[in-house]
C-alpha cells in the first residue's frame, strides 16, 4: 500500500545534523556551574564492604563531595521492577531482587559503585579514586549457573534460601505422548553465552536541579523517558511534572539504554538537588562493559522428539538463564526465549522450563535479539540435530515442519513478554524459506557446487535457518500532532530514539495522510514536556506502536481540516480535498485554503467558539496492540573456513525477511543489515568472558571484538515477503532485532557443514577461531 | 597538580591559542575546551574510531593524543567539512545512500575518509573496507557505508 510518501524509500530528515556534527549528545551540552560525577566501582564480584574511606578524598583541590551509600539514608533503597513479575503464569515463582543505587554491606557484581566523587572536573573526579579506601573481604563467587542453584553453594542475597531467581514452567500437548509416539528422540546440551549491547555512546545523564522551583530537568540518553521521569519522580518524591526528562540525539540503544534503575539513574538526580548544582555523568567504555546491562546467558538441555519422517513430535527444554546480581527487568528475556523456540513450527508437544539464576555478574537486561536468538537457536540446533540423525536435508525438514500460511492466527499457549499468550499474527514461512533458498541457490550449491569444492580440498559449508520475531508488543503509545500556522507540522510522541529513522517514518505516516512534505514534519521524540505518556523505544515497537497512534492521530487531523476547510470555504465536506498542504474545493483549484490558515482559524482570540469542538489544528490519539506483529524470516549463508588458522570468511550472505507492510523500504534494509552485523559479532567475534571470581576479562573493544567492515560479507542480500499485519490499520510490523537472531544459528550449521568431515555438532554460540580448534582437536580423539 | 602550557594550533583554519594541563586528551580539548562537538568519543582506547580527526592533513584518533601534542600542528575536525543546508560531497553521498543510522560514529568515518578519497578517485570495496576498518559502527552493517564512498568518489570527481 505504498502510496505518495508512506513505503517510499524517502531519505532522512536527521541525517544532516548528524553529519555535520551539528547533532546535540548528551556529553555535549554544558551548564554554567555544572559539575562532573565519577563512580568509584568494586573490583571485587562478590565481597562484604567492611570499611570506605573517603576522607583524603574530600581534601583534594577541586572535589567537591563525596558519597557512599551511607549519605543517601532515606533516598537509598532497592529500585522499581521495570517490568512486572510473570503473574500471569499458573505457579511460576519470581524473586524480586531489583538493583541497588550503591553497594551497601555488600558488593553482588564487579563493577558495582562503592562510591561517588563529584569535582569540579572529570578528571579531577577520576584522580580522588586513588585518595579512597575500601576494606573489602572477598567472598566466593557464583557464576556457573547450575553450581549456583546446588546445596551449599554461596548466596548472591543471604535472604534467599538460594541463587534461584525465578522458575517458569509452560507447556501445551504434552511430552511424554511425544516421546511414546516418537521413532527418535534426541538430547543436547546447548550453550549460549554473554554478549553487549555496545552503543558507540555510552550512557550519560545530566540533572539540573531547580531549588527555587522545585524541579529538575533531566538530559539522558534513556531508551524510555517517560518510564525514566516516573521513575525518578516517585524516588524523589515528586509530582512527575516536576521532572522534565529529554532525550538528546542517542548513539545507539540496543537495549540496555532501557534501563531506569542503573545507579546513575538514581544517584545523580539526588546529588543535583543535595549540590544544587548541574550534575553531569558521561560513562566510559570500561564502565559500559563492567556495569551497563548485557545479555545472552543461558545453559540449555534440550529434547526433540520425532518420527522417522523428520515430522516433529515435540520439543523439551530445560534451561539456565543468567539473571546476574538483580533481576530488575524481571523475566522478559526467558520468556522471550520460550515464545520463540517453538515460534516457525508446527510443535503439538512443548515441555519448557526456566531457571532463571542470580550470579555475581552484571545485571541482563534485553540486547538486540532479547531472549529470541536463544529460542531460535535452540531450535534450530536441535532441527539439525534431527535432520543428520535422520538424514534429511536440513532445508526440506525445516519446510516439512513449518507453519505455513494457512494457520494464522496461530495460538501457540504460551506466555510471552508481554504477559499474553503468544500468538502469530501472520506471515508466510514456508515462502520466506523457499525464496532464500532459491536466492542462494541451495540446491545447486549442496548438489553440485559442493561435492567438486571439497575434492579441490575446499571447506566451504551453507546453513539455512528459519526464524520469527515477534514485534511491535504493547502496552501502547500515543501521539500529539499539530499543525502550525506556518503550515509545518509536529509530531509529539513518548518513545525516543536512538538512530533507527523514527524522525522520518513517523513523518512519513503523518505526511502521507496531512498531504505535506516528510521534510516539514518535525517530529519530536524524547521530551516529557512534549509528550507525557508511553512505554519507550525496545522490542522492536518504536515505528509500529508509536506509528500507528501517528496515524491515528493524522486521521483526526485530516478530517477536521476537511471539516473546517469547507466551513471555511463555504462549500459542503464532499466537494474539498486536501493535498499538498491545502484544502481546495475540488475542480475549482484556485479557490483553496492552507493547513497553516485552517489551524489559525481553529484558534480564534475573539468572537465565539462552538460547543464540543477542540481547539486548534490538533489531535490526540493512542494504540496498543492486543499482542505483538510478527516478523519472520529466514537466512541462507556460504561460509569458507580456512582449517589451519579456523578462521571464517562468510562469503555470502541471503536473509529473507516480512516486516509486513513497509513504511520505509530503505530504512527497513537498514535496519535488517544492521542487526545482521550484531548477529555476525555474536556468531565469530564478541564475547564477554567472565572468569571463576567474576571479573570480566573483555572489558575493552581489544579484548571484546566489534565486527569491523573487513569482517562482514560482501553483501548482505534482502529478499522482502510482505505479509501486512492485521493488527493495525498500517499493516506494519518491527522489524529493529530481526538480523540479530538467526545468525547465530546459521553460521553454527554453515561452519559445521564446511567442516563436514569432523562430524562436528556444535552446541554453543558464540564461536572464536581458537574455540573453533579446540572442538575440531576434541572431534578428532 | 600539574604544570601548565601553553599551546597554539590551526583548527579548522582559526588560530587557537589555549592554556592545557599536559594529561588533557586531544579529543577532550577539541570538544571541551574548543566546544567542537562534532568529534565524538566512544571508547577512549583507540579502537571505535569515533574521534578521528585530520592532524596536519592524517586520520588520527584524538583520544589516543594529549592537546599538548598538537602545539604548533593544523587540526580539522567534522565541523571543517559541510554545513547542513550544504553538505561535502562526502557527507551528502552518506545522506543518499543511508550510511548512517545513530550517527554517532559518522564524523570519526567521514574524517578517515577525507584523506582516502584524496588518493582515491576510483576506490574498490575492499580498499574501502581496509579505509574505514579502523573505525567501528555499531549500527549500519558498513555496507551503505561502502556504497556512500564510492557515491562521493564519483561526485567528488565530477566536483
Amino acid at each position: 500500500m505504498a502510496g505518495r510518501v508512506f513505503g517510499q524509500p524517502v531519505l532522512r530528515n536527521e541525517d544532516a545534523w548528524l553529519l555535520t556534527g551539528k547533532a546535540e549528545f548528551i556529553d555535549d551540552i554544558n551548564l554554567p556551574g555544572m559539575l562532573h560525577a565519577a563512580f568509584y566501582r568494586s573490583d571485587y564480584a562478590h565481597a562484604r564492604i567492611k570499611n570506605i574511606d573517603v576522607s583524603a578524598a574530600l581534601k583534594r583541590p577541586g572535589v567537591i563531595a563525596v558519597y557512599t551509600a551511607a549519605d543517601f539514608s532515606e533516598y537509598w533503597k532497592a529500585g522499581p521492577l521495570q517490568v512486572p513479575p510473570p503473574t500471569a503464569i499458573p505457579d511460576s515463582i519470581f524473586h524480586a531482587r531489583t538493583l541497588i543505587p550503591i553497594a551497601k554491606e555488600k558488593v553482588r557484581y564487579s563493577g558495582e559503585p562503592l562510591a561517588v566523587v563529584v569535582a569540579e572536573s572529570r578528571y579531577i573526579a577520576e584522580d580522588a579514586f586513588d585518595d579512597i579506601v575500601v576494606d573489602l573481604e572477598p567472598l566466593e563467587a557464583v557464576i556457573d549457573l547450575e553450581k549456583a542453584l546446588e546445596p551449599g553453594a554461596p548466596l548472591v542475597h543471604d535472604d534467599l534460601d538460594s541463587n534461584l531467581a525465578a522458575h517458569v514452567i509452560q507447556k501445551h500437548g504434552n511430552w511424554d505422548e511425544a516421546v511414546a509416539q516418537a521413532d527418535v528422540v534426541i538430547k543436547k546440551k546447548i550453550v549460549v553465552d554473554r554478549c553487549a549491547g555496545s552503543a558507540i555512546e555510552n550512557c550519560g545523564i545530566l540533572v539540573d536541579w531547580n531549588d527555587r522551583k522545585r524541579e529538575m530537568t533531566i538530559w539522558a540518553t534513556t531508551q524510555a523517558p517517560i518510564p525514566y521521569r516516573n521513575s525518578i519522580a516517585s524516588r524523589l518524591g515528586l509530582f512527575e511534572d516536576r521532572v522534565q526528562v529529554i532525550t538528546p540525539f542517542i548513539g545507539g540503544g540496543f537495549g540496555p539504554k532501557i534501563m531506569n534503575s542503573l545507579p546513575h539513574d538514581v544517584l545523580i538526580p539526588i546529588i543535583a538537588m543535595k549540590l544544587k548544582r548541574p550534575i553531569k555523568w558521561i560513562e566510559d567504555r570500561r564502565e559500559n562493559f563492567l556495569s551497563t546491562t548485557s545479555e545472552r546467558n543461558q545453559l540449555h538441555y534440550a529434547e526433540i522428539a520425532a518420527k522417522k519422517d523428520g515430522t516433529v513430535l515435540g520439543i523439551k527444554d530445560i534451561f539456565y538463564h543468567n539473571t546476574g546480581a538483580y533481576d530488575p527487568y524481571a523475566m522478559t528475556v526467558p520468556l522471550n526465549t520460550q515464545t520463540h523456540t517453538i515460534s516457525n513450527y508446527n510443535i503439538p508437544n512443548y515441555y519448557t522450563e526456566i531457571n532463571m539464576v542470580f550470579t555475581n555478574e552484571m545485571v541482563v537486561t534485553p540486547v538486540r535479539g532479547a531472549g529470541r536468538p536463544f529460542g531460535i537457536f535452540v531450535m534450530e540446533r536441535m532441527m539439525d540435530f534431527l535432520a543428520c540423525e535422520l538424514g534429511i536435508d536440513p532445508a526440506d525438514i525445516r519446510e516439512h515442519n513449518l507453519v505455513n500460511r494457512h494457520q494464522y492466527p496461530v495460538r501457540t499457549g504460551i506466555i510471552g513478554q508481554d504477559f499474553v499468550e503468544n500468538v502469530l499474527d501472520s506471515g508466510d514461512f514456508p515462502k520466506a524459506l523457499a525464496k532464500v533458498r532459491e536466492l542462494i541457490d541451495y540446491d545447486k550449491f549442496v548438489k553440485e557446487e559442493q561435492p567438486r569444492l571439497r575434492s579441490q580440498g575446499k571447506h566451504k559449508g551453507i546453513g539455512i535457518v528459519c526464524f520469527t520475531e515477534g514485534t511491535a508488543v504493547g502496552p501502547y503509545e500515543g501521539a500529539r500532532i499539530t499543525v502550525g500556522a506556518n503550515g509545518k507540522v509536529n509530531v509529539a510522541t513518548g518513545i525516543s530514539t536512538q538512530g533507527q529513522g523514527h524522525f522520518t517514518v513517523l513523518a512519513q505516516i503523518a505526511a502521507e495522510q496531512l498531504g505535506v512534505e516528510v521534510k516539514d514534519v518535525n517530529v519530536i521524540t524524547g521530551d516529557t514536556a512534549q509528550f507525557h505518556w508511553g512505554a519507550g523505544t525496545f522490542a522492536s515497537r518504536g515505528a509500529t506502536v508509536a506509528g500507528t497512534a501517528v496515524y491515528k492521530a493524522a486521521i483526526k487531523i485530516r478530517s477536521k481540516a476537511i471539516s473546517l476547510g469547507s466551513k471555511f470555504l463555504s462549500v459542503p465536506e464532499d466537494q474539498v480535498e486536501l493535498k499538498d498542504g491545502r484544502v481546495f474545493v475540488k475542480g475549482e483549484p484556485e479557490k483553496s485554503i492552507s493547513l497553516g490558515d485552517i489551524a489559525l482559524k481553529a484558534n480564534p482570540i475573539r468572537g465565539t467558539f462552538p460547543e464540543g469542538v477542540e481547539p486548534g489544528l490538533e489531535a490526540t490519539d493512542y494504540y496498543g496492540p492486543p499482542y505483538g506483529a510478527t516478523g519472520a524470516g529466514s537466512v541462507a549463508m556460504i561460509v569458507d573456513v580456512d582449517p589451519e588458522t579456523m578462521a571464517v570468511k562468510i562469503e555470502r550472505f541471503v536473509i529473507t525477511h516480512d516486516a509486513g507492510t513497509l513504511i520505509n523500504p530503505m530504512l527497513v534494509e537498514g535496519q535488517i543489515i544492521g542487526g545482521v552485523s550484531m548477529g555476525i559479532g555474536n556468531s565469530f567475534f564478541e564475547k564477554l568472558v567472565y572468569d571463576d571470581n567474576g571479573q570480566l576479562l573483555t572489558a575493552s573493544f581489544m579484548d571484546y571484538l566489534l565486527p569491523q567492515a573487513t569482517d562482514m560479507p560482501p553483501k548482505i542480500e534482502l529478499g522482502h515477503i510482505e505479509s501486512p499485519s492485521p493488527l493495525n490499520p498500517l499493516g506494519i510490523k518491527g522489524v529493529g532485532e530481526a538480523g540479530a537472531i538467526p545468525t547465530p544459528a546459521c553460521f553454527v550449521q554453515a561452519v559445521e557443514n564446511a567442516l563436514a568431515e569432523c562430524h562436528l555438532q556444535i552446541n554453543e554460540t558464540p564461536l572464536s577461531p581458537s574455540r573453533l580448534w579446540e572442538l575440531v582437536q576434541e572431534s578428532m580423539k | 597538580m600539574t604544570n601548565l602550557y601553553n599551546i597554539k594550533l590551526i583548527v579548522n583554519g582559526k588560530e587557537y591559542e589555549r592554556t592545557v594541563e599536559p594529561r588533557l586528551l586531544l579529543s577532550d580539548f577539541i570538544r571541551h575546551d574548543l566546544g567542537l562537538n562534532g568529534t565524538h568519543v566512544g571508547c577512549e582506547h583507540g579502537i571505535c574510531g569515533a574521534c578521528t580527526i585530520l592532524f596536519d592533513g592524517l586520520a588520527m584518533r584524538s583520544c589516543l593524543m594529549f592537546a599538548v601534542q598538537a602545539n604548533g600542528h593544523e587540526i580539522k575536525t567534522v565541523e571543517s567539512l559541510g554545513t547542513p543546508n550544504e553538505m561535502h560531497p562526502l557527507q551528502q553521498a552518506f545522506h543518499e545512500k543511508h550510511a548512517l543510522q545513530c550517527g554517532y560514529c559518522t564524523p570519526g568515518f567521514l574524517m578517515s575518509l577525507i584523506p582516502f578519497l584524496e588518493n582515491q578517485s576510483e576506490p574498490t570495496d575492499d580498499q574501502i573496507r581496509e579505509a574505514i576498518d579502523g573505525n567501528i559502527c555499531r549500527c549500519t552493517g558498513y555496507q551503505n557505508i561502502i556504497d556512500a564512498v564510492k557515491l562521493a568518489a564519483e561526485k567528488l570527481v565530477v566536483g
